[in-house]
């Protein structure tokens, strides 16, 4: 079976992403609507207002877009054959989304010392999940870089195997604009 | 295998060029620089929903666009993407109406 060409003229893979991106963007609009139908609702604190850290948040969320910008500049040196590049920007991805990941345990340790954790309110349980889920999807993508930049300090990753970095580049942009949204929703507006 | 990749190179989309990635890049660091300048500012406090959601929705549609190549890609790919999104919408706008966040129950 040819796992590659479909009717609608795009690699199998690349639709698959694009139909698990559908899905997960209904899976992350449940728990940003679990958020917000919550919103206010807690009985003790710590509130958002109270807590939330926007200018830490606010580089976090500059450090995830510029990844963003190194994973399609990964993309293009992998189909233009060079391999540098590609490792110089799939590194730039694996560092700039450790970074993130960083902050957010940092945040995570602030916010369980100054009281907030999963049980303490509705607050505390619905930003635990929302943004610990998204954080469970950033290290997926991490790893994911990690074994692409593997492949390609092999050898392995050739402009022949670009579709392989432009699959882990949608889910990577896909974990990026969920951030906007979530950064726009959780930290902005309270 | 060989032969299947470079079957798949073969649907490689056109692009935008590096420069664009670059300009794109700098317009989302503004964005979310006026973002935050927005959440300080307290006049602005009044229309603070809106004036974000625009935001945050250009930086999403120029992420969308450009470094996911859906302005360069097919059709149908914007369309499974779109679906998402609305199914997305629709169950965030049902919760809070059930819950009384936005609507005719609403007390904010």
């Amino acid at each position: 079976m040819d796992s590659h060409a479909t009717s609608f003229g795009v690699p199998n893979r690349k639709l698959a992403m694009w139909v698990f991106i559908a899905s997960e963007c209904m899976f992350f609009g449940s728990l940003i609507a679990t958020y917000l139908s919550y919103e206010g609702k807690s009985l003790v604190g710590p509130t958002p207002h109270e807590i939330l850290n926007i200018p830490l948040t606010s580089v976090s969320t500059f450090v995830l877009l510029m990844s963003s910008l190194a994973m399609v500049l990964a993309l293009e040196a992998v189909q233009s054959g060079d391999r540098r590049m590609t490792r110089l920007w799939l590194g730039g991805v694996i560092v700039l989304g450790g970074l993130f990941l960083s902050g957010q345990v940092y945040e995570f340790r602030e916010f369980y010392h100054e009281g907030l954790t999963l049980q303490q309110n509705l607050f505390g349980a619905t930003f635990f999940v929302l943004t610990g889920f998204h954080g469970a999807h950033v290290t997926v993508g991490v790893i994911w870089m990690v074994t692409l930049l593997v492949m390609s300090l092999r050898g392995t990753l050739g402009p022949e195997r670009s579709l392989d970095v432009e699959v882990a580049g949608l889910y990577w942009h896909f974990v990026d604009v969920v951030w906007i949204v979530i950064f726009t929703v959780v930290y902005l507006i309270q | 295998m060989a032969e299947h990749s470079t079957h798949e190179t073969a649907h490689a989309p056109a692009h935008a060029s590096k420069g664009t990635y670059w300009l794109i890049a700098l317009i989302l660091g503004i964005l979310t620089l006026l973002e935050v300048a927005v959440f300080y500012v307290p006049l602005l406090r009044a229309a603070i929903v809106p004036i974000l959601l625009t935001l945050s929705t250009a930086k999403f549609a120029l992420v969308a666009m450009f470094f996911m190549h859906l302005k360069f890609d097919k059709p149908i790919l914007t369309t499974v993407f779109a679906g998402g999104i609305v199914v997305a919408t629709v169950i965030i706008l049902a919760m809070m109406l059930l819950f009384g966040v936005v609507g005719p129950g609403a007390h904010m």
